[in-house]
C-alpha cells in the first residue's frame, strides 16, 4: 500500500460527489419514484378482473425480469431517440442525453420489480377492507387510493426500500452509456491519472457505506412497523 | 325495499346459493341464520353487490343490483353494511373513518361530515375515542364505530354480516344493544347472526338457510314456535340448548 495516494482521492472529491454522486442520487430517487408509481399501476393491472389488463402487465413484468439490465440500458439508449423522433415526426433520431435515457430505463425496469412488491402488498390487505370500502359506496379508484394502497405501501415499505438499495447499486451500470455517475466519475479520473487502485477502492467503500447504512435503517424501520401492526 | 328472486351463485362447479327468494319490506328486521357454510354471508353480500351472482334478480328500491348497467357504488352508498371483522380502516383515526365516505361519496363538506360523524359516534357512546385509531379500541368498540360509520351515510337499510361472532362474549351485548335500538327506530335490517336472543327481541322474520337454500322463511313467532323443516328444528335445538 506504499504507493496508495490519498491525495488523489481528496483532491477529486468535489468532482466525485458534486458531479458523480449527484447524478447517481438523482437517478436513484427519480427512478424509484417513477418506478413505484408505474409499478403500482402494473400491480393493479395484474390483479385486475379484466384478463387483457392482467395479461399485458404480466407479460411486461416477465419480459423485463428476463432481460439483463445492461441490455435494457443499451436498448433504451439507442432506441429512445428513434421513438422520440417518431412521436415528434422528425426524420432524424433525437438524442435525449444519458441522464434521461437512464432515467427512462431504470423507471421502466425497476417498475417490474416494484410491481411484484406492490402486488404482494395489495394482496396483504384483507379482502374485507376492500369490501368495506365498496360497501360505503367508494368506487375502485377511491377504495384503492384511500384504503388499499396506503396499507399496502406501509406493509411493503421495508421491501420497497431494499429494492431501492439494489437500484442504487444498479445505477452504476450506466457506465456502459458513458454517463458520469459516481462510478463513472471515479472511472474517468482513474483512467486520466492512471490511479485505478485508489479510485476503484474508494468507490467500493462509498457504495458499501451508503448501502449498508441504508439497510441498517431499513432493519430499524422493519422493527418499528412490526410493533405498530 | 329488498326483493330477491331465484338468486343462484356458483363457485366453479360448486353451487353456494340455490334459487333464493325473499323480500324485506321497509322497516322490517329479518334475521338470517343457519349452520356455517350454508351461504348466509354470501346471500347478504349479494344484496349490495359485493358478491356477484349468476342467476336471478335482486331489486333494492327498484334498482337491479345484478344489472351491469347499474351504478353499484350508488346502490351501496344507500345501504349500510357491518362486517364480522369490523373492517374499520386501520390507518385512519376513528373520526376519519366516519367522514371519509361522506365526503368522497356523498360530497358533504368536511365540517358537515364531522358534525354528522361525531353525532353518531356519541350515539354509540364513543365520542371520547374520536381521535384514536381502530387498533386502540376493543372489538366491541370497533364494531360500534363500524355501525356509526355505516349510519353516517344515511342508509335506507342496514346489512349485518355476523356482527358479533368475532367478539368476546362480554362485548356482544354492547353491540347488540345498538342494533336493538336501531331496529326499534324502524331501520330496515337484514342480519346474519346466531344471536337468537336478538332475533326473539326485535326480528319480524327469521330466514333459515342450509346448503345454499332458504329452507324456512317465517314470522318470528312461527319460527321459534315450530319450524316445519327437520333441519331447522335440529339447528334450533343445538343452538338453544348448548
Amino acid at each position: 500500500m506504499a504507493g496508495f495516494d490519498w491525495g488523489e482521492i481528496t483532491s477529486n472529491l468535489p468532482y466525485l460527489f458534486g458531479v458523480g454522486m449527484v447524478f447517481t442520487v438523482k437517478l436513484t430517487v427519480l427512478s424509484m419514484a417513477g418506478g413505484i408509481v408505474f409499478g403500482t399501476l402494473l400491480a393493479m393491472m395484474r390483479l385486475s378482473h379484466f384478463p387483457v389488463l392482467s395479461w399485458i402487465a404480466g407479460g411486461y413484468v416477465n419480459l423485463m425480469r428476463s432481460i439483463p439490465l445492461v441490455l435494457v440500458i443499451f436498448w433504451f439508449f439507442f432506441l429512445v431517440p428513434y421513438i422520440w423522433a417518431w412521436i415528434l415526426r422528425e426524420a432524424r433520431p433525437i438524442p435525449v442525453g444519458t441522464f434521461y435515457s437512464a432515467l427512462i430505463t431504470f423507471t421502466m425496469f425497476e417498475a417490474a420489480y416494484y410491481c411484484e412488491i406492490m402486488r404482494a402488498g395489495i394482496q396483504s390487505v384483507a379482502r374485507g377492507q376492500v369490501w368495506s370500502g365498496y360497501a360505503l359506496g367508494l368506487n375502485y379508484w377511491q377504495t384503492m387510493g384511500h384504503i388499499v394502497l396506503p396499507q399496502a405501501f406501509r406493509n411493503m415499505l421495508p421491501v420497497l426500500l431494499t429494492q431501492t438499495i439494489i437500484l442504487f447499486q444498479d445505477t452504476s451500470l450506466v457506465y456502459v452509456i458513458s454517463a458520469t455517475d459516481f462510478l463513472g466519475a471515479a472511472s474517468k479520473i482513474a483512467n486520466r491519472d492512471y490511479r485505478l487502485v485508489e479510485m476503484y477502492s474508494f468507490a467500493a467503500v462509498v457504495y458499501f457505506v451508503i448501502s449498508f447504512s441504508l439497510s441498517l435503517l431499513v432493519k430499524r424501520l422493519q422493527a418499528k412497523i412490526a410493533v405498530i401492526r | 325495499m329488498i326483493s330477491m328472486r331465484d338468486v343462484s351463485k356458483w363457485y366453479g362447479a360448486f353451487q353456494v346459493l340455490k334459487d333464493c327468494s325473499t323480500d324485506v319490506s321497509k322497516g322490517e328486521v329479518v334475521v338470517v341464520c343457519g349452520p356455517s357454510g350454508s351461504g348466509k354471508s354470501t346471500l347478504i353480500k349479494t344484496v349490495n353487490g359485493l358478491e356477484p351472482f349468476q342467476k336471478g334478480t335482486i331489486l333494492v328500491n327498484g334498482v337491479s343490483v345484478g344489472d351491469a348497467k347499474t351504478n353499484l357504488s350508488k346502490v351501496r352508498a344507500g345501504i349500510g353494511m357491518v362486517f364480522q371483522n369490523f373492517e374499520l380502516f386501520p390507518h385512519m383515526s376513528v373520526e376519519k373513518n366516519l367522514t371519509l365516505a361522506q365526503v368522497k361519496v356523498l360530497g358533504r363538506n368536511e365540517e358537515e361530515a364531522r358534525t354528522k360523524g361525531l353525532k353518531l359516534l356519541d350515539r354509540v357512546g364513543l365520542l371520547a375515542h374520536k381521535a384514536k385509531f381502530p387498533g386502540q379500541l376493543s372489538g366491541g368498540q370497533q364494531q360500534r364505530v363500524a355501525i356509526a360509520r355505516a349510519l353516517s351515510m344515511d342508509p335506507v337499510a342496514m346489512l349485518f354480516d355476523e356482527p358479533t361472532s368475532a367478539l368476546d362474549p362480554e362485548m356482544i351485548n354492547e353491540v347488540l344493544d345498538v342494533m336493538v335500538e336501531l331496529a326499534r327506530e324502524g331501520m330496515t335490517m337484514m342480519v346474519v347472526t346466531h344471536e337468537m336472543g336478538f332475533a326473539r327481541k326485535v326480528a319480524h322474520r327469521v330466514i333459515f338457510m342450509d346448503q345454499g337454500q332458504i329452507v324456512e322463511d317465517l314470522p318470528k313467532e312461527e319460527f321459534f314456535g315450530k319450524p316445519r323443516s327437520e333441519r331447522a328444528q335440529q339447528f334450533l335445538s343445538k343452538i338453544l340448548h348448548h
